[in-house]
Order: C-alpha cells, then sequence, then structure tokens
C-alpha cells in the first residue's frame, strides 16, 4: 500500500511532495510504485483538483462519497446549501483512478492536500506490481484484507486519513506562522518533511 | 574568513557550533533543539502585546514607507502591501484555532465578512468591530466600521495629507484575508467617515469584491453549484 501526499498551493503549483509506504503489518515505509507508473502519481493527483474546485464551495458536508469519473459531479447529490451555511475542510476520498483512491483536504487559504493511495499486490513478494490487478492468493487476501489497501471506503481508512491530514495541517499553520514563509512558495524545510513522515507512519 | 586567523576562544566556539549542527542541509538548530514546530498554536492564543511597541514599529513603518513613496495613495498602498501577507497567514490561524465543531472555511461573503467583522478584530483588538453594512451604490461593496482605529492612536496627520489614514495597514490585512478564502476583491481602502463629532476618527473600511466572487454567490444562492 503506498501512497502519494502532495501540497498545491493557490496557483495550482505543487509545494511539496512526498511518497511513501504503509507501516503497519509488515510493510517496511517504502512506497512502493512501479518506475513507470511513479509520474503518473502526478498527473492522477493533479487531475482530481477540478473536482476538488468543484466541490469546494458546493459541498455541504465534511465527507465526499467516493464515486467512479464517469458519474455525474459529487455537487448535485448532496445536501443543499443553506444560506450563509459554513462549510468544512476536509472531503473524503474525491476520486478513483484504478483502484488509486485520491482523498482531499482544503485549508482555510484554500491550499490543498491531496492523498494518493495506491494499493500494493504481491506484498509477500515485494516485486514490482501492478496498480490493477486485483491480489489472487489466499494468503495475500489474508494479509491485505484487514490493511487499508483492501478497503479504502472503509470508515477506519478513512478515520485514519482524517487524522493523518489533521497532523499535517497542524505541521502546515505552524510552517506558515514563519514571518518568512512567503504564500505558494515551496516548503523545504526538512522539520516539515519529518513531521509528514512521522504522521504517516503513526496513521497510515 | 579562515578560522586560523581568529582568536583562540572564538574559533573554539566555532568548531562546538559546527559540532552540534546536524548535518541535514545546513540548518540550524537552535541550543535546546526545539523548532518551531514543536510550539503548540494554542500557547499564544490569549496572550497580549503591549500596545507601546506596536505604536512605536508602527512608527516606524510609516517613516520608512513615507520615504519610498511620493504620494499619500502611494503611502497607503505600501501600508496595504505590508498588512496583506499578515491577512493570509491569520487566516489559516484563526480557523486552525476555532473549536473543532465551528472550524469551518467561509464559501459564502456574508459568512466571511462576519468572519473578519468580530474573530479577526477580536483578535487584532480585542473587540469586535462596529458595524457592518451593504453599501448602496453596488453590491459588490461592503462597509466595516471601526469608530476608533486602534493604529491611529498615537499617528497626527499633518493638514496638508488630511486623506491619509493609516488604518490602510489594517485594509491590507483584510484584502488577505478575503484573498486567501477565495473571494478576490479589487481593493480594501480604508476612509474617513465625514460628520462625526463624537467619534473624530471614525474609519470606514471599503472593500470591493471582484464580479466574478458576486457572480459565483448568486449561483450559490440559487442552490445549484
Amino acid at each position: 500500500m503506498s501512497y502519494y501526499f502532495a501540497i498545491i498551493g493557490t496557483k495550482d503549483n505543487p509545494l511539496f511532495e512526498h511518497e511513501f509506504g504503509t507501516s503497519k503489518q509488515g510493510g517496511d515505509g517504502i512506497a512502493r510504485f512501479r518506475d513507470e507508473a511513479r509520474h503518473m502519481n502526478q498527473f492522477i493527483v493533479h487531475s482530481s483538483l477540478d473536482i476538488v474546485e468543484e466541490v469546494q464551495w458546493g459541498s455541504g458536508q465534511m465527507y465526499v462519497r467516493p464515486f467512479p469519473p464517469s458519474q455525474k459531479p459529487p455537487s448535485l447529490h448532496y445536501p443543499p446549501v443553506h444560506a450563509g451555511a459554513v462549510h468544512t475542510q476536509y472531503l473524503k476520498t474525491i476520486d478513483r483512478y484504478h483502484n488509486n483512491h485520491i482523498s482531499c483536504y482544503l485549508t482555510a487559504g484554500n491550499v490543498k492536500f491531496l492523498l494518493l493511495l495506491s494499493p500494493d499486490t504481491h506484498p509477500a513478494a515485494y516485486t514490482a506490481s501492478s496498480n490493477t490487478q486485483r491480489p489472487s492468493s489466499a494468503a495475500l487476501a489474508r494479509q491485505t484484507s484487514s490493511s487499508l489497501a483492501a478497503n479504502p471506503t472503509a470508515p477506519q481508512t478513512e478515520e485514519a486519513i482524517r487524522l493523518f491530514f489533521t497532523e499535517v495541517y497542524d505541521a502546515w499553520v505552524k510552517n506558515l506562522m514563519n514571518p518568512f514563509y512567503l504564500l505558494n512558495a515551496p516548503v523545504r524545510s526538512p522539520v516539515f518533511r519529518g513531521r509528514v513522515m512521522a504522521a504517516g507512519k503513526k496513521y497510515l | 574568513m579562515s578560522i586560523s586567523q581568529q582568536p583562540k576562544a572564538a574559533s573554539n566556539v566555532l568548531q562546538q557550533q559546527l559540532q552540534q549542527a546536524p548535518p541535514s542541509g545546513g540548518l540550524r538548530y537552535p541550543s535546546s533543539k526545539k523548532t518551531i514546530y514543536d510550539r503548540n498554536l494554542n500557547r499564544t492564543r490569549t496572550s497580549e502585546l503591549s500596545r507601546a511597541s506596536f505604536a512605536y514599529l508602527f512608527i516606524e513603518m510609516i517613516s520608512y514607507a513615507q520615504k519610498r513613496a511620493p504620494s499619500v495613495s502611494d503611502l497607503e498602498k505600501r501600508l496595504n502591501a505590508s498588512g496583506y501577507p499578515l491577512g493570509l497567514k491569520l487566516l489559516d490561524l484563526l480557523i486552525y484555532r476555532e473549536p473543532p465543531r465551528s472550524a469551518l472555511r467561509p464559501t459564502r461573503i456574508l459568512a466571511l465578512l462576519q468572519f473578519v467583522h468580530t474573530t479577526l478584530w477580536k483578535h487584532l483588538f480585542g473587540r469586535p468591530a462596529d458595524a457592518l453594512e451593504l453599501s448602496n451604490n453596488s453590491p459588490a461593496e461592503y462597509m466595516i466600521t471601526d469608530n476608533e482605529p486602534l493604529v491611529n492612536a498615537y499617528i497626527s496627520i499633518p493638514k496638508e495629507m488630511s486623506q491619509l489614514n493609516c488604518a490602510a495597514y489594517v485594509a491590507g490585512i483584510i484584502e488577505g484575508v478575503c484573498d486567501g478564502a477565495g473571494f478576490v476583491t479589487e481593493s480594501v481602502t480604508a476612509h474617513w467617515a465625514e460628520g462625526e463629532d463624537i467619534w473624530p476618527g471614525k474609519t470606514i473600511f471599503l472593500i470591493k469584491f471582484k464580479p466574478e466572487v458576486i457572480e459565483r454567490e448568486g449561483i450559490l444562492k440559487g442552490g445549484t453549484s
């Protein structure tokens, strides 16, 4: 189960990127993406920005149900917006691309945190894995059935992702408080990266 | 500057510092190994700053801007620009500090302005602003009134610059907050309120939103998106 986390600024420019793998249940914390697929992560994550922008003004709820890209945009399904209502910031899984789920957290300053979840297959072998195949052997099924990858829409996963985002948001606001940090500048602090890594280890 | 040329005590200190610094890209850590990421954001929630130190700094800011600005409107623009990044950052901080139940991003103009009118003003000046009105001239203009802006407390304006209102700094903060929340403004300016005897320093902040924002507001009100 590999994760690709990106922070996108208000002008759709990437400010920070981090890849990591799950540390639970035998995962060693290293991301396993196919080399060819690695650059695709950026594309996938950026393409979901359209959906974020559509939903950010219309959504009245914290969590956005996952939907396949072929369906109607989610905003038409949700409870109607009441005049003057304020809307919360965390949108659940907002997009799916061949089994990769994307979740988003929107900060007050319209900076987007995007997390791409990509389930591994063959966790026993840890060789190059395909992002679109389903695990086939029984041992695989047992091992992956309780991992986050098998249930990307389960409440535990979403809770874990939400907690992860909350911790990163905490580190992000602290980073903003730096008077020398200008908005939309790339984040280069190794301490910030360490914080994101620690949050990833803790929750994902 | 080579180390061998420095006196021995200084060179010892320098070597000690070099040894203590972790090798991660030359970043220097304070001796207690605590970075800004270790401070709790709510720690300074209720702390206050002395008015005198703010006034001192503000006066210096004005004279710094005045040296570079040939005219009154240029001076106001510079003050506005110095308040702008403050607004961007305060937006995130204040929304973070609200209790989790109500920690929501504003998505409507009225909600945003209420946020500015109460939360922002309370954070900066310890009291909410005095009035929030929609202007008669156009639906894209809103006005926030402050009877006695704190920043003008120790500023006296000479007669030849009577148009200048140093609350342009606060106007810059408001502009930062609005732009950060996604409601792009054409301008936020500070004006003296005419004809007020009880409050001679009464200031009106005129917030002009761009037409796209009003359009979006209309669409959201319609119930679709």
